[in-house]
């Protein structure tokens, strides 16, 4: 618990020593509130699924799940195996992974201030995306946000141990990257995809990164029940998937530059 | 408390030649050669030792400590350290041990030292209290307790290698692997890290392995040496024996009455240095005596002075020694 405590502390310290460029960053994820624009704009004028205050109010919340759960563990990591400096980290008794981890959600607790003031500012911008949240569809939105942010995590932890065999996990992440854009409901929700394509995309752990998180936030009805097991599926795949990197990966670390 | 049996490193590098077709030739077909960095290397230092580990670059001496702190696995081999298996990377045994490197650092750049020691001490499970009590500990030694609070970034280098060392050593490591703690320090800086690692030695026990471009933190430190070239051990006793196995020559300081032709001083000995009236000689230590006397009774000396050669030589010396042979009685 102690350790926690004090990894969250320096940590948030580290984050605070970068103000301007915490606002930036949440400046960076905007894109969310652009395709409000887009897509507010376009329902008025055709036949979809949501309504334009339905739209804008999904992409509000697409922004503020982005923004809980954005992770960039992979270019820390590779960056570590580069520079040598995972050396240091693995001479301590304790998992890189815990560090990273101390480090992401330090900087969501400096990140906050900025993504509130954020979303002041859009709410005054666009009228139609106010609303006042049902508290059980709330939690679970909260609940599920977290959720993706472990599994996003998990996910990109276990691509940077490929760092490990090629020290360019990077452009794999950068693939998946391509694939979380489009299937994770970023860009548009589910609900105006394909029938077929929204059936694989469901299968795929990607919509749970956004897409589940923010349309409970959104107050849109959703289907949990398959929902949770695809999402527990994917977070044991990639549990054991990391593991076996790690082990497979100390091996051949060749320590370079360390 | 470090036993290293046969320890061997291999690993493959790629291979590229400097032209536009070969870069390409490297992208479709890459091929590799085997490095031997480290070839059956076997030592055992006991406990509370300070060991010196001496090689040039590229001899094998960091990725021997890499093998020894666990890092990397060997290709062959044993190792034991403080009575762990290094690469099986127990908690138990990754708070026994400590590696400093001169080059890399583990403090956080924007953050005052004191948040990476308050890090390490959650990490490696120190009492909040007994954690402030080893600061106060060695910050007094490494006289650093004025510089706790500003952010690393302002310290100077001297300083943010004692920082290093007190975040390195706040869990008391028993086994400390120093590699190059000295690097790009100023003479102040040296001596006071030299003495910080002696007094760190004497008060806690502990063993040392370390290596070091300046010969001044052997000579200071290590009573025993081991010397690596080309990936095997070349020597390991005392740093004494090093001398007299491999410098079997003294160093004659001459202050001359009146400058003289690099002709006339040949006779008595290898004329390493002439500059206006000083010269140093190397003369063999089995006719010191007789060229001592010759010099006094034929050449103008206002002083003489006879010393151990240099280290820096004498260690150079069993460099370009050891690729015509790789053992130590051939040598």
């Amino acid at each position: 618990m102690r350790k926690a405590r004090v990894l969250l502390s320096v940590y948030l310290a580290y984050m605070l020593e970068y103000r301007a460029e915490l606002f930036l960053w949440a400046l960076a994820g905007a894109l969310p509130l652009i395709l409000l624009g887009v897509w507010t704009e376009a329902a008025r004028g055709g036949d979809f699924p949501l309504s334009p205050g339905e739209f804008a109010r999904y992409f509000l919340m697409v922004f503020l799940v982005r923004q809980a759960t954005v992770v960039w563990v992979v270019w820390e990591f590779e960056r570590d195996v580069v520079e040598g400096r995972l050396s240091f980290r693995l001479l301590r008794p304790l998992d890189p992974f815990w560090e990273h981890l101390a480090a992401h959600v330090a900087e969501r607790l400096a990140r906050f201030p900025f993504v509130v003031l954020l979303v002041l500012l859009f709410f005054w911008i666009f009228p139609e995306a106010r609303f006042v949240p049902e508290p059980l569809p709330l939690l679970l939105g909260l609940l599920f946000t977290f959720l993706a942010f472990l599994l996003r995590y998990l996910m990109q932890y276990t691509i940077a141990m490929l760092t490990f065999f090629s020290e360019r996990a990077v452009s794999v992440e950068e693939v998946f990257f391509l694939l979380y854009l489009f299937l994770s409901g970023t860009i548009a929700p589910l609900e105006v995809f394909p029938e077929p394509l929204r059936t694989l995309a469901l299968l795929t752990p990607f919509p749970y990164l956004v897409y589940l998180p923010a349309a409970l936030l959104a107050g849109q009805e959703v289907d949990l029940l398959p929902g949770i097991w695809i999402m527990l599926f994917w977070g044991g795949a990639l549990l054991l998937l990391w593991r076996l990197l790690w082990r497979l990966g100390l091996r051949h670390y060749s320590g370079q530059g360390a | 408390m470090v036993l290293a049996q046969d320890l061997t490193k291999h690993y493959r590098v790629a291979l590229k030649e400097d032209s536009l077709l070969a870069t390409w030739r490297h992208f479709l077909f890459r091929q590799y050669r085997t490095v031997q960095a480290v070839e059956g290397v076997s030592f055992r230092i006991e406990r509370g030792e300070v060991v010196g580990f001496l090689g040039p670059n590229g001899a094998g001496k960091t990725t021997t400590l890499k093998m020894l702190t666990g890092l990397i696995h060997p290709t062959r081999g044993q190792a034991v350290v403080a009575g762990h298996v290094p690469w099986r990377r127990e908690k138990a045994f990754l708070k026994k041990i400590t590696l400093v490197m001169g080059n890399k650092q583990q403090l956080i750049w924007d953050l005052p030292a004191w948040d990476t020691f308050r890090l390490n001490a959650a990490i490696y499970e120190i009492p909040e209290e007994e954690f402030k009590k080893r600061v106060r500990e060695l910050s007094d030694m490494l006289s650093l307790t004025e510089k706790l609070h500003q952010p690393v970034r302002k310290l100077s280098l001297g300083e943010r290698m004692k920082a290093e060392l007190l975040a390195a050593l706040l869990h008391r490591p028993e086994v400390l692997f120093l590699d190059e703690p000295t690097l790009g320090l100023d003479i102040n800086a040296q001596v006071a890290v030299r003495e910080f690692i002696r007094e760190y030695n004497r008060r806690y026990g502990a063993t040392v392995l370390l290596t070091s471009h300046y010969m001044a933190d052997i000579a200071a430190l290590a009573e025993r040496v081991l010397v690596i070239h080309q990936g095997k051990l070349l020597y390991d006793g005392a740093l004494e024996g090093l001398l007299e196995r491999f410098a079997p020559y003294r160093e004659v300081g001459l202050v001359l009455a009146q400058p003289l032709p690099k002709e006339a001083l040949l006779p008595f000995g290898e004329v390493r240095v002439l500059e206006g009236l000083k010269a140093r000689l190397l003369v063999p230590r089995e006719r010191l005596t007789e060229r001592v006397a010759e010099i006094l009774k034929r050449l103008p000396v206002e002083d003489l002075e006879v010393r151990e050669p240099p280290l820096e030589e004498v260690i150079a010396r069993v460099y370009k020694i050891a690729p015509l042979a790789h053992t130590l009685e051939e040598v």
